[in-house]
């Protein structure tokens, strides 16, 4: 039944993100681009991980897709301008997924069977964030609040 | 007897799952889950039903004036006919729209309320999917909501439509903050992100009398508060409605919708309430316990909506009561006043844990919240003076 559900989503993901690529209106890329999210985040589901599948739906669909179709909707567009097949981006799209292929494939612990893991609970997670990677996650914190002010202070109407 | 009662949704499911014996796991598996969202359709399209009419009522009662009387015994089967009336009306979608968008708009959002309602604790065993991190499921369903939005104002091609959709997503995205910052005390005192977990910690009475919700505690207190008005602005409700400001912009993301696609809409708008009061609820007022010890014989599930029925006609109050505010007044409320104050209902909850959660952390905590509340409406008060209105360019 799992790979029956790998296949589904896996083939939701591809099309929706073939889609994204291809489309000719730009919004209904953005939308394919937060089905193809919502795919990878059933990934994470169907692995046992809900609390990543969570955030990346959080994260992905309710912030940066909005904030790119704030971005399409706050820049100029051409309309009816079409520039055709962009080759440099399929280049590198080629190049990239070569590589990818080239690395996983030379590998060694995808023929090893996975070690059994303890579930991940959301209660492990606040954990080890809190007490082994305490750190990291207090300079994420402080870079994320600088960006906030910083964008606060990029707005912020001048006195005159 | 009173076990039973309390148990009878949870023992009729058991026994209707009982006919599966025999079947391969997976098959009682789906049927379970069918059950419970059947059981969550009926129960809170009934409940929709009802509200629709029972607003009227109120509002009509509130403004001096009878509101729906004509259909049915206390025109109780108004929403029956406004059923009628949305399914048989002509489905008009505009020429030059997003045919797709614009209709699947709808359908999301509907989806996303409705998916929301799945997590939260109706009553003892009553929770209909048991998730690990149930809050953040609750939120990361309802972030989908901006783009259902967003899809609804751009694919209907139209000014009004964007404005609202615009109007929608900068207040919807202002207050979620405060919302989530909100809920995080309460995950904090808990250590868990599971709804039944958090009703758990609730059971029980200080000296056999306060029930031991956390809106009880000084930084719970504020933190409901705060909670409830993210609330209503969530549901885009009055006072918070600009987005669907119907004397500026017709009907916001809605304009261009008719018949059941609007009806769809409106039933999304009510079921996101129902689910926010709903955790609300759950988060602060102890879920489906009961508040005086002696009556803990009623069952939990009428407790849970006894209290939630009690919320909704707070929303409808407010919606009675109170003007609409400027979009400007909104977006300052929410950074210089919800924000930080939200962080202070954290810093609260902090103080009360170390103080050792008794009458001292009350105490600590209190003076936490009410030295915050005082700077800061010291810092934002504007000094204006309240006087009778005075028309420059009309009499």
């Amino acid at each position: 039944m799992n790979s029956t559900a790998f296949a589904l989503i896996a083939i939701l993901t591809l099309a929706a993100a073939l889609a994204a690529a291809t489309l000719q209106k730009l919004m209904h890329a953005t939308l394919s681009f937060a089905v193809a999210l919502v795919g990878v985040a059933a990934f994470f589901f169907l692995l046992g991980a809900e609390f990543v599948g969570l955030v990346l739906i959080f994260v992905y669909i309710g912030a940066v897709a909005v904030l790119i179709v704030f971005t399409i909707l706050l820049t100029r567009r051409e309309v009816g301008k079409d520039r055709g097949v962009n080759w440099g981006g399929a280049v590198l799209a080629i190049a990239v997924f070569g590589g990818l292929m080239w690395a996983v494939l030379k590998s060694q612990s995808v023929s090893i069977v996975a070690p059994h893991i303890r579930a991940l609970t959301v209660k492990r997670i606040g954990e080890t964030l809190m007490t082994g990677y305490v750190w990291p996650l207090q300079c994420v914190g402080l870079l994320l609040t600088s960006a906030l002010i910083g964008a606060l202070v990029l707005v912020m109407e001048e006195k005159r | 007897m009173s076990k039973s009662v309390d148990q009878i949704f949870v023992i009729a499911k058991q026994w209707l799952l009982s006919w599966l014996t025999g079947a391969p796991d997976w098959i009682v598996q789906i049927a379970s889950s069918l059950l419970n969202i059947f059981t969550l359709l009926a129960v809170f399209l009934t409940l929709f039903a009802l509200m629709s009419v029972l607003e009227r009522k109120i509002l009509g009662r509130i403004q001096n004036r009878y509101g729906p009387n004509r259909v049915g015994p206390f025109g109780l089967l108004q929403p029956v006919a406004d059923g009628i009336k949305m399914l048989i009306k002509e489905d008009i979608v505009p020429e030059r729209a997003d045919k797709l968008v614009h209709f699947l708009a709808p359908i999301l959002i509907a989806a996303a309320a409705i998916l929301a309602l799945g997590v939260i604790p109706y009553g003892r065993n009553m929770t209909p999917f048991t998730i690990d991190g149930g809050i953040l499921f609750f939120f990361a369903i309802g972030s989908t909501t901006e783009l259902a939005v967003f899809m609804a104002g751009w694919g209907s091609n139209n000014k009004f439509s964007m404005l609202g959709a615009m109007r929608a997503i900068a207040q919807m995205i202002s207050y979620e903050l405060p919302l989530i910052i909100t809920v995080l005390p309460v995950v904090m005192v808990v250590g868990s992100l599971t709804p039944d977990r958090i009703v758990a910690a609730q059971a029980g009475y200080t000296f056999n009398i306060v029930p031991r919700w956390f809106v009880f505690t000084p930084w719970g207190a504020a933190a409901f508060i705060l909670f409830f008005v993210s609330g209503l602005v969530e549901s885009n409700r009055t006072p918070f409605d600009v987005p669907e400001g119907e004397s500026e912009i017709v009907a916001g993301h809605m304009t261009e919708y008719s018949g059941f696609k609007y009806a769809t809409f409106f039933m999304a708008e009510y079921i996101g309430m129902f689910a926010i009061t709903g955790l609300a609820a759950t988060l602060f007022l102890g879920g489906w316990h009961s508040p005086v010890q002696a009556l803990e014989f009623i069952p939990s599930y009428i407790w849970f909506f006894a209290k939630l029925s009690a919320l909704l006609f707070v929303y409808i109050w407010l919606r009675g009561t109170l003007p609409r505010t400027r979009i400007d007044q909104i977006m300052n409320f929410a950074w210089k006043f919800m924000l930080p104050m939200s962080f202070t209902c954290v810093i609260a909850a902090a103080v009360w844990h170390y103080a050792g959660r008794g009458l001292r952390g009350w105490l600590w905590s209190l003076v936490v919240v009410a030295s915050a509340y005082t700077i800061l409406s010291m810092l934002l008060d504007t000094h204006r003076k309240f006087a009778p209105r005075v028309y420059r360019f009309a009499e």
